[in-house]
């Protein structure tokens, strides 16, 4: 990559165009993975490209190119300006380059130790560690040791000034336990699937700090053997922030996606039940609720200094004191719209144009304790980690299913639930948002796998979230 | 592209040393998608895109990767040569693997489908006029794809097909939907038009003043669409020989309790409709039949060859993953036009969304009905539903609750194209249900 001048490459394009960008992208996903103290994957996926966008008759077309040829390139650009002139027709809206705002600027994951600094055969070795670590009973039939490591090198320029160049680091691991009693089986993990994701480096492997939770997540899994099923009623739910990391991204993040308020996704994966007459004015949650779209997290997994069409990326509120007040969409939606929105025009790779994702998505902290929340339980559920997810396609009626949970019984935490689960509709939910956790109980994750868009993309989202208590929630347990 | 891939792959082998081994993977597409909303255009666009996958063996370790390649051999050569050297970098320092699977000779193929894809400049032309009268959201993928599998022991396969898909959904002014997909390998303008017009007078239906019903247990009709969307489920966590194994299958119930099925349900993985390669990234071939459920009774699992090697079994050739490449669930004796007397009175659901497993081991799905469904009475549809959640068991849909089969299995196409645009698709018949959970 260092050696394309996409600078170069652009200056040599000649077409007719009101606009023209070019995005290159290097990716490459490293997974490394042992299973029962065996390797099961070491396997690196690299992927480079660039896509070539044109702007003609208000209309945008593209063209992702698997080369950097020139002529190549050439190529690509005529047949983008053919498409848009031809699309232009039936266009939805007519864009001017206003939705791709000049943007010059760097960025650079934080990290401490680089990917280079530990070898495949050391991180194999900290890996098969924590596999055997996992191992605690002779009632454990799988255990497993995953690490994705990710190096991601964008580069966007374009005929009204933009210079823009991100790098990322990216890592994911998780360790999983599963474990089995005669027909039951339950399997534990390190915070849900991968929800440990971070814009990080390798001081993420700390091998004491590994071997700590491994043990942890191989007990959990042998103590939900013989645990009691989690009962079915309407109770105090309360949710650690790793569950809460699926909650904010089903029932607020999609939801408020403004180019699926506008419909553009209602043939996959749907529409929202929020309408655009709804910011200013729809009280989505108690006051208590107050969620910020946050690129500039450090160290969570989607921050960033723009987005890929050009928007200074900053942290702006979307519900503030439980009122939904600002969207979430790029400049595109922006400008369908007429509403205000963030920098969250993303696309996954060189093979796709960019469409309104969520980035880092967060419940802010309030100042209940850990102790003051479960104090104030008389009879609830509390519940970790996230195994079942569904949500309809107006982001209403959800359900949702989490690993490991512990009944409050007068205001404490004591027998060890299995399978539990909860089902709510969204707005009555986040409004029965009764007590907030501070700082001290804020836990930052992330996904790397949302999917959304057609064609089909799945991006990097960032959830960060204090613990939180839900008044009146219908809980139930397995099969 | 075929003889550009053979052509790197040979140089690739013609570098081993020693003992090293090399098993390679070609994926491409040339695809033209258009997204639609409102039936106009929101996004156009075209994608080229090639992967080059390797994976080294050397004595008992092994390690895989993969690059971009552009169609420029000696570029592609010279970026193929630079990862194989990192394999072998990276091979070195990694544990031995007791279960790596050899590269093997057994005969390599050839197979090649062209078709008449929608004119890539003028298709706007053909496809927006027939929704004139209605909103549409969709998107149109088209173009080539093509697979090919080589390894250092002189086995070569390549399959490439012509394929295109309208994926939409018509919507009302109250906002019901209809689904559609007009998928093939030769675009028909006149068929096409026919198709989009069956789908607006299926809309007309949905302009009925819907039906709020409460949660509860129902007799269902499930038609062949949703069905497909169940039946997908079965790859993640069902049909894999490992995840049984590894405690992770919603099938172990069926293999460590001998818990049956419902006579009426068969299922099989079955190349035979020619939709998808048979070979895997090893370059190995499945059986062109595989019976996974016979009768309701599970006769057989997809095994790789790798699970084969750690669990003692015989492999079936099946994918890395052990999921479904071609899956075909049995037809039965309930005609399609009779579906709406059998049924009487219940619940028509022809889509499900967002499936997910509930209680994986005990075999349960949630999801969301979604599109056209209907509450029927007395064998006569009387309104849309708004949409309900359901959460029940396979246990319970395909046992003791599954009434009848349709006698038509239908081909659902795969539209998706995260890693790319998928090829073949789904094929199975309807179910009427004595009783299914909508729970919200």
């Amino acid at each position: 990559m260092e050696n394309t001048n996409l600078k170069k490459l652009l200056d040599g394009i000649n077409v007719q165009a009101d606009w023209i960008g070019l995005r290159q992208v290097f990716e490459s996903t490293t997974y490394r993975i042992i299973r029962d103290d065996k390797p099961q994957a070491n396997q690196r996926d690299a992927t480079h490209g660039v896509m070539i966008e044109v702007l003609v008759n208000g209309q945008f077309g593209y063209y992702g190119v698997n080369s950097f040829d020139p002529l190549r390139i050439q190529a690509a650009a005529e047949k983008a300006v053919k498409q848009a002139q031809l699309a232009s027709k039936y266009s939805i809206h007519s864009f001017t380059d206003k939705v791709r705002p000049a943007a010059i600027g760097k960025y650079q994951s934080p990290y401490e130790k680089s990917q280079a600094l530990m070898s495949a055969g050391d991180l194999n070795d900290i890996l098969m560690k924590g596999c055997a670590k996992l191992n605690v009973s002779d009632k454990i039939v799988s255990r497993s040791a995953f690490a994705r490591l990710v190096d991601c090198k964008s580069n966007f320029v374009s005929t009204n000034g933009s210079d823009v160049e991100q790098k990322y680091t990216i890592i994911s691991c998780d360790f999983t336990a599963t474990a089995q009693d005669g027909p039951i089986i339950q399997k534990r993990t390190d915070h849900g699937m991968l929800a440990r994701s971070y814009q990080a480096g390798m001081e993420v492997f700390d091998e004491n700090e590994i071997l700590e939770r491994c043990e942890k997540i191989g007990n959990q899994s042998v103590e939900l053997l013989s645990a009691e099923e989690c009962p079915t009623e309407s109770t105090s739910l309360v949710l650690s922030p790793d569950q809460m990391l699926l909650q904010i991204h089903e029932s607020v993040g999609h939801a408020l996606e403004i180019d699926r308020i506008l419909g553009d996704e209602r043939n996959y994966a749907g529409w929202s039940f929020v309408r655009l007459e709804d910011f200013g004015n729809l009280q989505y949650g108690s006051k208590l609720m107050n969620i910020s779209f946050d690129p500039t997290v450090e160290n969570q997994l989607a921050s960033y200094a723009f987005d890929d069409g050009g928007m200074k990326a900053e942290k702006e509120y979307i519900v503030r004191n439980g009122l939904l007040v600002r969207g979430l969409g790029g400049m595109e939606s922006q400008t369908r719209s007429g509403l205000p929105g963030v920098a969250n025009f993303r696309s996954s790779s060189w093979n796709r144009a960019p469409i309104d994702r969520m980035a880092n998505l967060n419940l802010e902290p309030g100042d209940s304790s850990f102790d003051d929340i479960i104090g104030s339980v008389e009879h609830g559920v509390y519940m970790e980690s996230n195994r079942s997810w569904s949500i309809d396609d107006y982001r209403n009626k959800f359900q949702f299913g989490c690993e490991y949970g512990k009944l409050i019984e007068n205001g404490k935490l004591t027998k060890t639930l299995r399978n539990p689960n909860y089902r709510a509709i969204t707005n009555p939910f986040w409004n029965s948002l009764k007590m907030v956790g501070n700082r001290d109980t804020f836990g930052i994750y992330g996904t790397p796998y949302c999917g959304k868009g057609e064609p089909n993309q799945v991006i990097r989202v960032g959830h960060a979230s204090p613990l939180a208590l839900f008044e009146n929630i219908e809980i139930f347990g397995g099969a | 592209m075929e003889n550009n891939f053979y052509q790197v792959g040979e140089k690739l082998v013609q570098q081993l040393v020693n003992d090293e081994k090399l098993k390679i993977s070609f994926g491409a597409e040339s695809s033209q998608f258009i997204r639609f909303n409102g039936a106009k255009v929101r996004q156009t666009g075209l994608v080229d895109d090639a992967v080059l996958a390797m994976e080294l063996i050397s004595g008992k370790r092994t390690t895989s990767g993969s690059i971009t390649v552009s169609g420029n051999v000696d570029q592609d050569y010279k970026n193929a040569l630079d990862e194989l050297l990192r394999l072998r970098n990276d091979v070195s320092q990694l544990p031995e693997d007791p279960f790596i699977v050899e590269p093997e000779n057994l005969g390599s193929s050839r197979e090649e489908h062209t078709g008449e894809l929608p004119d890539s400049e003028n298709c706007l032309e053909d496809i927006i006029p027939p929704f004139n009268r209605v909103d549409m959201s969709g998107i149109l993928a088209s173009g080539r794809i093509m697979q090919g599998n080589m390894n250092s022991v002189g086995q070569k396969h390549w399959f490439a097909t012509d394929t295109f898909s309208l994926d939409y959904s018509l919507i009302t002014p109250t906002e019901k939907m209809v689904k559609a997909t007009y998928a093939g390998t030769n675009w028909d303008h006149e068929d096409y038009q026919a198709f989009v017009g069956k789908s607006i007078e299926k809309l007309e239906l949905m302009q009925l003043p819907p039906k709020r019903i409460e949660p509860g247990n129902y007799r269902t009709f499930i038609a062949s669409a949703g069905v497909a969307d169940i039946l997908r489920m079965f790859s993640w966590g069902g049909t894999s020989e490992a995840a049984i194994q590894q405690g992770e299958s919603a099938f172990c119930k069926m293999r460590n309790e001998n818990i049956r099925l419902s006579e009426k349900f068969s299922l099989s993985e079955d190349f035979r409709n020619g939709t998808v390669p048979r070979f895997n990234a090893n370059g190995e071939t499945a059986p062109e039949l595989l019976q996974i459920i016979d009768k309701g009774k599970l006769v057989n699992t997809l095994i790789s060859t790798r699970t084969a090697k750690e669990y003692n079994k015989k492999s079936n050739f099946a994918s890395g993953g052990e999921g479904f490449r071609s899956p075909v669930m049995a037809g039965g004796s309930l005609n399609e036009d009779d579906v709406l007397n059998e049924l009487g009175t219940g619940v028509y659901l022809s889509n499900l969304h967002y499936l997910n497993w509930s209680d994986q081991i005990g075999g349960r799905i949630t999801g969301m009905t979604r599109y056209a469904c209907f509450w029927v009475e007395d064998g006569k549809i009387v309104a849309p539903i708004e949409n309900m959640r359901f959460d029940d068991s396979l246990y319970n849909f395909f046992g003791d609750n599954l009434e009848a089969v349709t006698d038509r299995a239908r081909m659902n196409p795969e539209v998706g194209t995260y890693e790319g645009r998928e090829l073949g698709g789904t094929f199975c018949p309807g179910i009427l249900l004595s009783s299914f959970a909508l729970t919200l």
